[in-house]
């Protein structure tokens, strides 16, 4: 398939504002998806994602803005010459079509000879690795193998840019996971642009070569997957990707400062009024008496200590107040000292993992 | 096992609660069940035996050997079929398209529209039937005001004929059709037409491929709940036809209030029904009979 599939295309979003009466569902969004990238948007129920994708899908007209496939201005063009691969939430396959129909149908339209068709079917069929099936009735597919007809039907026709909305989501953990690989090296074998929509950060850290997290019809970060987990923009993004403890901290000549110990870090600190400082559950650690860890120390009491087999989460106060969660390994070694609530314990933050953000939460 | 030790283990009693929940069900649906024996089995079993007696009280096939054989018989089943294959069509191309509206209205407006699909629908046919001939007759509101109007000059005959009859039909058959149609539109994934058109397809080409497969079966059950209601309709071509259109069930009364000649009367009714059980039967193969009932989702 990737020595007949074309160029990938890159797509350049520019000042794309839609509103529903008084509500911005994309304001002034602009982006750019680089050719044969995998970009990931995400956000929450009512972020502003899907309405973007269907702006690039051509079935939500915005109020302003450009959209451009390479150097092909779009946004006026009717959805069914855009020439993008769309799936969607529920498959919409058509129920009376068989498989091979279904597939098929793309390439009907666009006039392909019959011999071509029968052909071209059957490999987009075996890429998703479902050779043989032409025939089946769609009724007759399971959840995890209609989402492969719909990816099948989707590329069959080639097309330089892959619309995906949520394709995971009515799926079970397992297959979900699993599909996640599986899309992942199908992207890598076709390189079409690919443009995918979700709520499921794990989905979009684990696919995704950049992800652009969406609130309130706005990007808050574009970003790599690495990038955005460990430098979020803002409390927004640290929030949304990862579970975080957020410590209010106060700027010194020298740095910052968190309850009155300045602290070391290591990262930069950015230039705003509000500072938190974003302590990750897996990034903080229980401080060796020996002091041989050296990192910043954070006096707590245990307030809940919950046993989850390969790991336990530990929730201690601090000295002002805040609950702040760190997860911990479970060893054999250290299975009998685990602390217990009531007990005094010192947290270890390393200055690597100690990062400071800026505090507005949108 | 343990189970030897208490070999029982509430099994009679589990037993027991089964059967008398049973038996409540049968009792609550005994009263209803009663009655469709009472007025639809018991009529139509008699009806049926009716039919097999001739003139003189013996068995006798007379009764159906007339409809074959009888040139003016077969011209009322003809007219039947006809008025019932008009109307029918007709009911399709105007109330497909209506659904349709309805359909991609938002549900606010399309409340509205529907109803003015209903009102219709809960007023007496009799009403509407004459309403039609106030209508359509020569001196007619239509006639008076297209003469004023300049859009013909003479009055139109629209009513004692065959277009009288369809108009009428039409008017009260359209809910019949609409109403299932619309059922089935509202069932289908928005999406659907949407990825149509991502895969290429023009609008046009979506609808037609799509859409219209997808909705077959609201159509199909629509069309022939139309269908089979037309076959045995009385009141609006006895009214709107003028004496020139005489289906079935026109025939039929005359048979009892003319003649009193129950015999011709059932076997003609028994035909209508056998007609009506074929088609239905014939149908039943290609749709689930309860879409009937509107939707049937």
């Amino acid at each position: 398939m990737t020595s007949q599939s074309p160029e990938a295309l890159p797509i350049s979003v520019r000042h794309i504002t839609k509103t529903y009466g008084r509500v911005h569902a994309l304001d002034d969004v602009s982006l750019e998806v680089k050719s044969g990238e995998f970009l990931t948007l995400l956000g929450p129920s009512g972020s502003g994602k899907t309405t973007l994708l269907m702006v690039l899908a051509g079935f939500t007209r915005p109020d302003r803005g450009s959209l451009m496939f390479g150097d092909r201005e779009v946004i006026r063009l009717a959805p069914h010459l855009r020439n993008v691969g769309m799936t969607f939430q529920n498959y919409a396959l058509f129920p009376h079509m068989t498989v091979a129909g279904n597939v098929a149908y793309p390439l009907k339209l666009r006039g392909v000879p019959r011999a071509e068709i029968g052909a071209r079917v059957e490999k987009a069929l075996e890429t998703v690795r479902l050779g043989g099936y032409g025939n089946r009735r769609i009724d007759q597919l399971s959840g995890g193998q209609k989402q492969r007809v719909a990816l099948a039907r989707s590329i069959v026709f080639e097309p330089r840019i892959l619309l995906m909305d949520e394709p995971l989501s009515a799926l079970d953990k397992k297959l979900r996971d699993h599909m996640q690989i599986e899309l992942r090296h199908l992207h890598e074998q076709l390189g079409m642009t690919t443009v995918y929509v979700t709520h499921d950060q794990r989905e979009a850290l684990t696919m995704s070569d950049r992800i652009a997290v969406v609130n309130h019809g706005r990007i808050m970060q574009l970003a790599t997957p690495r990038e955005l987990y460990e430098r979020p923009a803002n409390r927004f993004v640290a929030d949304f990707i990862g579970d975080s403890t957020f410590l209010a901290v106060t700027r010194t000549a020298t740095g910052v400062s968190f309850a009155g110990a300045p602290l070391s870090i290591s990262n930069p600190i950015p230039d705003a009024a509000d500072l938190l400082l974003m302590v990750r559950p897996e990034r903080i650690t229980l401080a060796r008496d020996d002091n041989s860890d050296g990192g910043n120390r954070l006096p707590a009491v245990v307030r809940e200590m919950v046993y989850q087999g390969d790991s336990y989460l530990l929730q201690s106060e601090l000295t002002d107040g805040t609950l702040l969660t760190m997860r911990g390994a479970v060893r054999g070694a250290n299975l009998s000292a685990m602390p217990a609530v009531g007990d005094k314990v010192t947290l270890n933050l390393a200055p690597e993992d100690a990062v400071v953000i800026d505090g507005r939460a949108d | 096992m343990a189970t030897s030790a208490v070999p029982d283990l509430n099994a009679a009693g589990l037993k027991r609660d089964a059967s008398l929940e049973q038996f409540r069900l049968f009792g609550l649906s005994f009263p209803a069940l009663a009655l469709v024996v009472v007025v639809l089995v018991i009529p139509v079993a008699w009806l049926f035996v009716l039919s097999f007696v001739g003139a003189d009280g013996a068995f006798s096939l007379e009764n159906y050997t007339r409809m074959v054989e009888l040139k003016s018989y077969r011209r009322i089943f003809l007219i039947t079929f006809q008025v019932s294959f008009i109307t029918t069509a007709l009911a399709i191309l105007a109330g497909y398209p209506f659904a349709y509206f309805l359909a991609q209205m938002p549900p606010r407006i399309a409340n509205l529209f529907m109803i003015a699909v209903l009102l219709p629908f809960w007023t007496s046919v009799l009403v509407r039937t004459y309403a039609w001939l106030v209508l359509l007759q020569k001196q007619g509101l239509i006639n008076q005001w297209a003469i004023s109007l300049g859009i013909w000059d003479e009055p139109v005959a629209m009513v004692n004929n065959m277009s009288g009859t369809l108009i009428g039909m039409l008017h009260i058959m359209l809910p019949f059709l609409i109403l299932p149609v619309y059922g089935t539109m509202k069932a289908v994934d928005q999406d659907m037409v949407k990825a149509a058109s991502s895969l290429g397809a023009s609008p046009t080409r979506a609808f037609w491929s799509v859409y219209f497969p997808l909705t077959l079966p609201g159509l199909f059950a629509g069309a022939l709940m139309v269908f089979i209601l037309c076959l045995g309709f009385y009141i609006t071509p006895a009214v709107l036809g003028g004496g020139k259109i005489i289906m079935v069930s026109m025939k039929i009364v005359s048979n009892i209030e003319l003649f009193v000649n129950w015999g011709a009367a059932s076997a003609l009714g028994v035909v209508l029904l056998v007609i009506a059980g074929i088609i239905l039967w014939a149908a039943a193969r290609f749709v689930r009979l309860d879409q009937l009932a509107g939707g049937g989702h």
